[in-house]
């Protein structure tokens, strides 16, 4: 039930919400990401996302499943946008349902924060005045290793 | 017998690069520290890439002490900032 999934295009938060309706459930939560139009006193006048797109697939779904896993629900739907954004666009929806609302603040918080330290994704900020530069993120975990040739 | 490793490269180290891609070629048992020494000592550009990226080996996040194999694909992996 649960979705996970890189998107070219807008993300619309009225259907994200609808997506996770169920009515046993009797909290819904929406968190949005959303380019904001300046960093560090500087103008910014957009953000282009990059992705490893085969790989943030595979993480961001991992991700979810542990949300679900860990917070027992699977009414959950997060689209994140790659490509080039203008500032107010939303770069990342989250919605979830569960029975009570705690379950669903901890899996939507979950989320996001998982996203940001372990999404293979950058963002390049391009500024007002003109120019542009990558952010500088988070270092993500190292694997486990391969262990022995077989 | 020598292996082919494909190396991608994503935002600030595809600037880098100049290329989003690379086939390279490293000795039998090499790790994946090895390729990222190979890329660095190509001079110019790549040699401004981190000694130690993260990796990630076949789309999962990896060691750079790991082993290679023929047909892996790597990728260096820029501070991630993602949401």
């Amino acid at each position: 039930m649960a979705r996970a999934v890189l998107v070219r295009e807008p993300i619309d938060p009225a259907r994200l919400l609808a997506s996770v309706e169920d009515d046993a459930h009797g909290a819904a939560l929406l968190f949005l990401g959303v380019v904001r139009d300046h960093v560090a006193g500087r103008a910014v006048r957009g953000i282009r996302y990059e992705a490893y797109e085969e790989m943030a697939a595979d993480v961001l779904g991992a991700i979810v499943t542990e949300a679900c896993r860990l917070l027992g629900t699977d009414r959950i739907t997060v689209e994140h946008r790659v490509g080039a954004l203008a500032v107010g666009e939303v770069s990342l929806g989250i919605a979830v349902s569960s029975p009570h609302r705690a379950e669903a603040y901890d899996a939507s918080r979950y989320i996001i924060e998982e996203v940001k330290r372990r999404l293979p994704v950058w963002k390049q900020e391009r500024y007002a005045e003109g120019g542009e530069a990558w952010v500088e993120g988070a270092l993500p975990p190292a694997g486990p290793g391969r262990g022995p040739r077989p | 017998m020598p292996l082919i490793v494909r190396t991608l490269f994503f935002a600030a180290y595809r600037d880098l690069a100049g290329e989003p891609s690379a086939e390279v070629e490293l000795p039998d048992g090499a790790r994946v520290s090895d390729l990222v020494a190979c890329l660095r000592e190509r001079g110019g550009a790549f040699a401004r890439l981190p000694p130690r990226p993260a990796v990630a080996l076949n789309r999962c996040y990896a060691s750079l002490e790991d082993e290679l194999r023929a047909g892996d694909e790597v990728a260096l992996i820029p501070p991630v900032a993602g949401g």
